[in-house]
């Protein structure tokens, strides 16, 4: 069916209606032109003969009159060859690098199709970052799900483009799809100029729906990003990061849709399917037993009000397989990266550490350190109540660790690059401002192997 | 079965709403009738029927149905195949087995695949047990099949059928679809296979509950000692994200003393399930010492699956867990989440536009949660044998809020609550299991068994554990505020023996080769050594020696450490450790009286 109607009968938002259709199919794309402007839009709901579409660039300047809409029978599809690297297209996959149309030897359906878990393969190796609060105790594992979870004006860019450059993703063979969702123009131009700068552009592919872009095409953003990386990965067997930000302008769009369309809202608004639909995305990472390569995620989101429990971050945990957690407190004291390790988690790096993988001593000292580290919040919260003089000796070696972990582990420069014994070693070195007896999780093995008790002053001498 | 020629009913695309469709043009459809969608062969459930409007919801992705496409009634509700074959396979929500679809479609789960659900050609060797002349019942087994290394599947009479055997095959290899027997009761004659269909949402019968007396041992200290759920129990393991509810369902299906474990992934990750899949062939079952896939049976709507089929999979994977029940097994289900479960209907629910109750929950969440919890039970099966379904769901509630819908719900329904804790995951104390919001409601009738069967005084060490714990949280208040510095002798050494406790005996390591694993015997060892130690270090105290001078004497690392330095098959070590702890003891007790 490829039929021209003309006209609407209802505009409500982002939704029109459109009467007297027959033959239409659900999710079909159609192409609505009003006064020489084309827009796209999906087919989301369908009743008797009426047809409720959702317009992807907006329906702003439509009347229910001025409309010509044209079905193309088809789901939203993505045209794909290898030579997409390297270009930059806006957020429903059209090029506005002034290159042309990519070269298309495929065409793939944007929602892509769930994947079989018996054809997964489970990920077990580990990406090394450079960066210890990541390498030591929330390990990023090839074909990994692992958001960043921030907040308004705290530096998630800054690290994510850290991880891009530090990222040993391995050899020649990798390729980056920067999606971007109703982040600011800067933010763009920060990532390309800083891809640029790692001279990693030509392997760069980047979707673009800025702030002032229209709401809806937010929606298929990721999807045409993931659509790329499902190709790059799985057909030309490369190892593809995937950077998505803002998963909560995202959700926000959905949000809007779903309230156009009068649906019952769950938590704060949003729909009941938040987490579906977002599942719907951030499966899409992994690999695949018969397939060299993989995708790796990194989507990143700002918490609202800094709220952990906020749908957005609770569901996104619920489905990624850990999270990096920034915290407002570690970055207004100066901390680069602000990781607050004990809400951060990988979940794959159970399986992708330790002997064979990093070093045999690295899951028991990655728990001592959280422990260790969850103790000193402990007696912060006591210092702040009676005082740090009146803290026992033990107690004032927990405050020393604390501050010395959050200023020598977990901070480190924007460009600096440490090794994974690097940042193992330093882990041992600061357990030593601890007396061994404190040390819990560790064997007298390990403990006789690595332990050192050591002053402060040495420390601070050191500097690293 | 007789056959009746069929007169097909058919209908028409009316209205396409996500994964919910409107059906018009026959009057014919059923309530809960699977019904087949579209050119493309879809298959759906009736789930509504509003006049003209016979609503159904779609097992698959609904993209590209068009208005009037044909839908066609199969005049039979959705139902799981039972036959051999079910164990060490992986299903999708409605059983289509993973691994042909896999074969068929590539890396993508493509819509409209046939397949059948069990393998029809392969041959199974059965050994009849039966013989011509013999009077059949509902549930009878008329023959046995090696189904794994470590099951043996009973092939059974079908519920309801019954009759005299007049046709009957010799032991041999034979298909699923192959008649192994007919019976002849007073209007029919029934024909017997190793295959039999059930509806999902039926329970299957039983003769008789019973009140369950066995635990179900997982291995899992803080289970099996302070919270332990019975053979044919209820549990929920709620928790927030990242808490250890997948862990720990992964432990429970590794280790539980369990004969059939049916693991259910409802809307959770894919990576998971592969996880299971991967490692559960290389593991062994400390029982059976053959491999742990021999004894699971996997049904996995991730969450990138079409959500109807979300709400199928609960009821698939029970019904086939019920059904290994009747052959006379121990089975138990895990299901995770059964928060996905709640949300697909929650959002089938919207799409009907039925009045929400809280949260957009439907009114009946609180009926359907009790109707599945309610299938666990301990019975006498039709066939007089004795099995059990335990059934242990994970609820994950949203914003870590445990009086949000479904958490509150599931709390009426289920006798076992084992409440993970955020604070104590990111203390890294795993299980994070909450010893003070954490419950059994089983303690008084499985307290005969421990007694019998570990340690006659078990029930009462577990009483000790469990006040000496709560003594801990009220001095951590104080602590709280104060420090514990001044706290004086006999209230430090409670926190000291709680932190032994809590990182010696609640802690366990799952991913050490020993620890993840516990017998039950060595748990009750453990605790026992624990308390003794507490016992005799009280007596220091009153003669004045200070806490801090008895932790020099490292008893109390030591008995952190003995998770480690006893193995499981060394339990005569223990002797030794009390041996050592008393001897430092004394040792130091004297050192003060002279
Ligand atoms: N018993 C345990 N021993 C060691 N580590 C554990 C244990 N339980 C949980 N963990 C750690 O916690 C992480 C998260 O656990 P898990 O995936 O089971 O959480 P969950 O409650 O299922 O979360 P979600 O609701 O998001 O699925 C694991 O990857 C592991 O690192
Ligand atoms: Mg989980």
């Amino acid at each position: 069916m490829k039929l021209e109607y003309m006209g609407l009968n209802e505009i409500n938002g982002p939704l029109v209606v459109l009467d007297g259709i027959k033959g239409a199919a659900n999710e079909e794309i159609v192409e609505i032109t009003s006064n020489g402007k084309k827009r796209l839009g999906k087919i989301v709901q369908i009743k008797e003969d009426a047809v409720i579409i959702q317009v992807f660039e907006g329906t702003s300047d439509l009347s229910l009159t001025n409309t010509t809409t044209k079905f193309t029978g088809y789901p939203m599809m993505m045209p794909l060859s290898e030579e997409i690297l390297g270009r930059i297209l806006n957020g429903t996959g059209k090029p506005i690098d002034g290159l042309g149309e990519v070269y298309a030897e495929d065409k793939r359906d944007i929602n892509g199709m769930p994947l079989n878990p018996a054809s997964r393969k489970y990920p077990r190796n580990y990406i090394q970052t450079g960066i210890s609060s990541i390498d030591g105790l929330t390990t990023l594992i090839r074909g990994q799900k692992l958001p960043i979870f921030s907040g308004n004006g705290l530096p998630h860019n800054k690290l994510a483009a850290q991880i891009v450059r530090q990222a040993k993703i391995s050899g020649e063979n990798f390729a980056v799809v920067f999606i971007a969702m109703g982040v600011q123009y800067d933010v763009a131009e920060y990532f390309k100029q800083s891809f640029q700068e790692s001279g990693v552009l030509e392997k760069v592919v980047m979707f673009l729906n800025l702030a002032n872009d229209p709401v809806v095409e937010r929606i298929i953003t990721p999807r045409c990003g993931l659509t790329v990386a499902e190709y790059l990965a799985f057909e030309m067997n490369m190892h593809v990061l995937v950077i998505m930000t803002d998963m909560t302008s995202y959700s926000e769009a959905l949000r809007e849709i779903s309230s156009s369309k009068n649906e019952i809202p769950s938590r704060k608004g949003f729909p009941g399917y938040l987490y579906s639909d977002l599942a719907s995305l951030y499966e899409r990472a992994g690999m695949l037993k018969d397939r060299e390569g993989s995708i790796t995620q990194i989507p990143i989101l700002t918490m609202p009000n800094d709220d952990i429990t906020h749908p957005v971050p609770d569901l996104t945990a619920y489905i990624t397989e850990g999270q990096i957690v920034l915290g407002r407190e570690l970055h207004q004291r100066g901390v680069y990266p602000p990781v607050t390790i004990l809400p951060s988690l990988s979940r794959l790096m159970k399986d992708g550490i330790g002997e064979g993988f990093t070093r045999n001593d690295h899951p028991d000292l990655a728990n001592q350190l959280f422990a260790s580290y969850a103790k000193v919040q402990e007696i912060r919260a006591l210092a702040s109540v009676i005082g740090e003089d009146e803290l026992s000796e033990i107690d004032k070696n927990y405050m020393r660790f604390g501050k010395h972990f959050e200023d020598y582990f977990i901070a480190q420069d924007h460009d600096e690059e440490r090794d994974i014994e690097q940042t193992l070693d330093l882990g041992w070195t600061l357990l030593g401002l601890l007396p061994k007896g404190e040390l819990d999780r560790l064997n007298a093995g390990l403990i006789e192997e690595h332990y050192k008790e050591v002053d402060e002053r040495s420390i601070q001498v050191k500097g690293f | 079965m007789v056959g009746v020629m069929e007169d097909k009913t058919v209908g028409y695309i009316n209205g396409i709403n996500g994964s919910v469709i409107t059906i018009n043009g026959s009057p014919d459809f059923k309530m809960r009738e699977m019904v087949i969608v579209g050119n493309s062969k879809l298959i759906g459930e009736v789930i509504a029927i509003r006049g003209e409007d016979v609503i159904a919801q779609v097992y698959e992705i609904t993209t590209g149905l068009k208005l009037n496409e044909p839908v066609i009634g199969t005049k039979k509700p959705l139902s799981v195949t039972l036959g051999p074959g079910i164990i060490g396979n992986i299903f999708d929500g409605i059983q289509r087995p993973l691994e042909k679809i896999r074969d068929l479609s590539g890396a993508y789960i493509n819509r409209g695949l046939t397949v059948d659900r069990l393998d029809t050609d392969k041959k199974w060797d059965i050994e009849i047990k039966v013989k011509k002349g013999d009077y059949l019942t509902g549930g009878s087994v008329i023959g046995e099949i090696q189904e794994s290394e470590a099951v043996i599947h009973k092939v059974m009479v079908p519920p309801f059928v019954e009759g005299e055997v007049i046709k009957l095959k010799e032991s041999g290899s034979y298909t699923i679809n192959e008649v192994l027997a007919v019976l002849k009761d007073k209007r029919h004659e029934n024909e017997i296979r190793m295959l039999q269909e059930w509806p999902v949402r039926e329970a299957r019968p039983y003769k008789d509950r019973q009140t369950p007396k066995q635990p179900l041992i997982t291995g899992q200290r803080v289970f099996d000692t302070m919270f332990p759920i019975a053979k044919g129990g209820t549990g929920a393991i709620p928790g927030g994200f990242g808490t250890g509810k997948t862990m720990t369902q992964h432990q429970f299906a590794k280790w539980s003393d369990a004969d059939i474990i049916v693991y259910i992934g409802c809307g959770e990750r894919g990576n998971e399930i592969t996880e299971v899949l991967e490692d559960f062939p290389e593991l062994i079952d400390p029982k059976t010492k053959r491999p742990l896939m021999e004894r699971t049976i996997l049904i996995a709507n991730t969450s990138n699956m079409p959500v109807a089929a979300r709400e199928a999979s609960i009821y698939t994977g029970t019904t086939l867990a019920e059904y290994y029940r009747d052959m006379g097994y121990h089975v138990a289900i895990m299901a995770d989440s059964t928060s996905r479960w709640a949300e697909a209907l929650r959002e089938i629910s919207g799409r009907l536009e039925e009045m929400p109750a809280e949260e957009g929950f439907p009114a009946y969440l609180s009926s359907r949660l009790s109707e599945f919890y309610e299938r666990a039970g301990f019975v006498t099966n039709l066939n007089e044998s004795e099995g059990s379904l335990t059934v242990i769901g994970a609820v994950s509630p949203q914003g870590s809020d445990f009086s949000e819908p479904v958490t509150m719900n599931t709390k009426r329904f289920v006798r076992c609550f084992w409440a993970l804790d955020k604070q104590l995951a990111y203390e890294r104390h795993y299980p994070a299991v909450n010893w003070s919001n954490s419950y059994s409601e089983y303690i008084d009738e499985l307290a005969l068994y421990y007694k019998n069967n570990v340690a006659p005084d078990f029930m009462e060490k577990r009483t000790m554990v469990s006040a000496l714990l709560q003594e801990e949280s009220k001095l951590m208040e104080i602590v709280k505020l104060i420090g514990s510095d001044i706290l004086p002798d006999e209230q430090k050494l409670v926190l000291e023996s709680c932190k032994v406790l809590r990182q010696g005996f609640l802690q366990q390591n799952a991913f050490h080769e020993d620890d993840t694993y516990v017998p039950i015997k060595k748990q009750y060892l453990m605790m026992d050594l624990i308390l003794k130690m507490h016992e005799k270090a009280k007596t220091l105290v009153a003669k004045g020696i200070p806490v801090s001078v008895i932790r020099k004497t490292e008893v109390f690392n030591d008995l952190i450490k003995m998770k480690y330095s006893i193995d499981n098959t060394h339990l005569e070590k223990f002797k030794e450790l009390e041996t050592s702890i008393f001897n430092k003891l004394n040792e130091l007790s004297m050192k003060y009286e002279r």
